[in-house]
């Protein structure tokens, strides 16, 4: 049985709930008694079925950030453009943020429809080994809302990690909204029996980005999710006339530095404000290609260097561990 | 828990939700900025933060981790001055541990906001701003059901320029079309840097989006307010950008607004 069930009433808890079949919608729906019963909380069957799909998938990241409008979907697209760079290397790129999509738009690729086929949906391929999916592809129109609640934004993610036909890859990035919610509970839960290599945290300088991050630390931890590290974005801007420096997020805290000192977590990286950045994307080209000098595509070549080195070390190292 | 006729919302003239399709735009900082405005201007105002995952208007307003109390009526929401003219209530003074995350999925945060929306008890209030978080899902929906009881004056959109976002705030404009929530206007923030050091002017996140948004989708635009490093440090700080630099273009782009948000509420 799906999350919501195409019988259940509006404000359906979801059959996972703990109040399934418990809360006061659940009055007079067809399934009621079923979901009291608890039988509707036995482990998804998804959960064995993603972990199946996922064998095929070597390393899958995670791009998280408490904060809203960090750059969350800007690191994760050029991510997957700098890993994709190697052309022998197959990348994918899975946009969970239901109700803001920006990734098909950051890619170049808004429009764009996606097929179902015997083995599932195919996603659309920017390049031919990178490929995305997004719900952005299945709205008709710019202007379309998805006004969902948490159930059906599950249901939409399951299927996305269950459904789709990725073929084998070395990268699966996945973007998602801020918070520590539903998207981020299912993301999670979806990928227990799969193992996700880790979470890329994304902050602002700014104390005000810093303690919704750190509530994302902690979600992190909650359920076990290694963090790979964390970048600072939007790191300063410098003048293009006079080359002067400001702070227009200033770190009054003493930005991610501090807080992964405190942490005892890894900084990947500052990267800093440049009108480009937001330009490109814009207009779905990848900044690393139109303005490879620019300093921030400098620290953005410098971390996914040494992400790559680092994954692909743990790859060699631990080759047999993908066949178990 | 017993509520005076016509609940706690009944002495409350007009409220007016801040909304964005897209995160980190700016609602939080709009909603305190318009609410110190609003106060200037000698009205009673009040917030009601319902980002329950990511509550950021108790810092901007340097209120801390207050203990909150309960009267026949509900909640006493925290007051930021002696006057009692800016009250506020948010999840972040239900936690204990400020960096603690509110981990919970859709059911459980609408229980809460139901909670926050009724069981506060405001009082008097000229205009009770409600901030929320990005997206078009449980809270926005929730807020909207519980509102509804009482009243919802209409909807603020906050955008910044460039198209990532304005893409998003598309979206807002059409949730608030289907859920019938006047559209007051939309507010272009982060609109351009003008560099402390040699006054060129910088479009950091590109420029003119607002506007087009606003003409596109026949909505009003209410204005555009700069990106300012005293603004962010004020935030920061907790400060009242509006008493420490009361001559500064920014805070015209903000005074702006409001009256233009009073005179809209005052038509409907």
């Amino acid at each position: 049985m799906s999350d919501v069930p195409t019988n259940a009433p509006e404000h359906c808890p979801g059959t996972q709930s703990e109040q399934a079949g418990k809360a006061s919608p659940c009055q007079g729906c067809p399934n009621q008694s079923f979901c009291a019963s608890g039988a509707s909380k036995l482990p998804d069957p998804a959960i064995a079925q993603i972990a199946e799909k996922m064998k095929t998938v070597k390393h899958k990241i995670l791009v998280l950030s408490g904060k809203g409008g960090v750059g969350k979907s800007t690191f994760s697209a050029h991510l997957a453009h700098a890993l994709a760079a190697d052309t022998t290397k197959e990348v994918a790129l899975l946009d969970v943020d239901i109700c803001g999509p920006s990734i098909p738009r950051i890619m170049g690729i808004e429009g764009e429809q996606v097929h179902q086929s015997g083995s599932g949906w195919s996603p659309v391929y920017v390049e031919d080994n990178l490929a995305v999916m997004s719900i952005g592809f299945l709205l008709s129109s710019p202007d379309d809302a998805v006004i969902w609640r948490g159930p059906k934004k599950n249901g939409m993610i399951k299927q996305f990690l269950r459904d789709v036909d990725w073929g084998d890859l070395d990268y699966l990035i996945i973007d998602t909204p801020p918070g520590t919610s539903d998207e981020h509970l299912s993301v999670v839960q979806y990928l227990t029996a799969a193992s996700i290599t880790g979470a890329v945290i994304i902050t602002t300088p700014q104390e005000v980005s810093l303690q919704d991050v750190r509530k994302e630390i902690r979600f992190c931890q909650k359920v076990k999710l290694p963090i790979i590290g964390v970048v600072e974005n939007m790191s300063g801007f410098v003048c293009p006339k006079c080359t002067n420096m400001s702070q227009i997020f200033p770190p009054t805290t003493g930005g991610a530095e501090q807080m992964c000192k405190m942490l005892n977590l890894p900084l990947l990286g500052k990267v800093p404000l440049d009108p480009r950045i937001g330009r490109s994307c814009d207009e779905g080209m990848s900044f690393l290609e139109v303005v490879p000098d620019s300093p921030a595509a400098k620290v953005y070549q410098v971390i996914v260097q040494s992400e790559y080195e680092h994954r692909e070390t743990y790859t060699h190292t631990h080759r047999s561990s993908f066949h178990t | 828990m017993a509520q005076k006729d016509g609940g706690n919302l009944a002495q409350v003239r007009r409220v007016v939700l801040v909304l964005s399709g897209k995160g980190g735009v700016g609602k939080s900082t709009i909603t305190t900025e318009l609410a110190l405005a609003l106060r200037h201007a000698g009205k009673k105002v009040g917030i009601l933060d319902v980002d329950l995952c990511g509550p950021s208007i108790p810092r901007m307003l340097s209120v801390g981790r207050p203990e909150v109390h309960q009267c026949d009526s509900g909640w006493v929401p925290v007051y930021t001055d002696a006057d009692q003219s800016l009250a506020l209530m948010s999840i972040g003074f239900l936690l204990e541990d400020p960096d603690d995350a509110v981990v919970w999925r859709g059911p459980k945060k609408n229980a809460m906001i139901g909670q926050f929306v009724s069981d506060v008890a405001w009082g008097e209030l000229d205009v009770l701003l409600v901030d929320t978080p990005p997206g078009t899902s449980d809270e926005h929906l929730s807020v909207l059901e519980n509102l509804r009881k009482h009243r919802v004056d209409g909807a603020i959109l906050v955008t910044t320029p460039q198209a990532v976002s304005t893409g998003d705030v598309r979206r807002e404009i059409t949730f608030c079309k289907k859920t019938g929530v006047r559209i007051i206007g939309i507010v272009e923030n982060m609109s351009g840097f003008v560099c402390p050091h040699c006054s060129e002017c910088s479009n950091i996140f590109s420029k003119g989006g607002g506007e087009e948004l606003a003409k596109l989708t026949g909505s009003t635009f209410l204005g555009s307010v700069p990106l300012d490093p005293a603004l962010t440090t004020c935030i920061e700080e907790g400060k009242d950008f509006i008493q420490a630099f009361p001559e500064s273009a920014t805070f015209r782009a903000i005074n702006s607004i409001c009256r233009s948000l009073l005179s809209s509420l005052e038509v409907s």
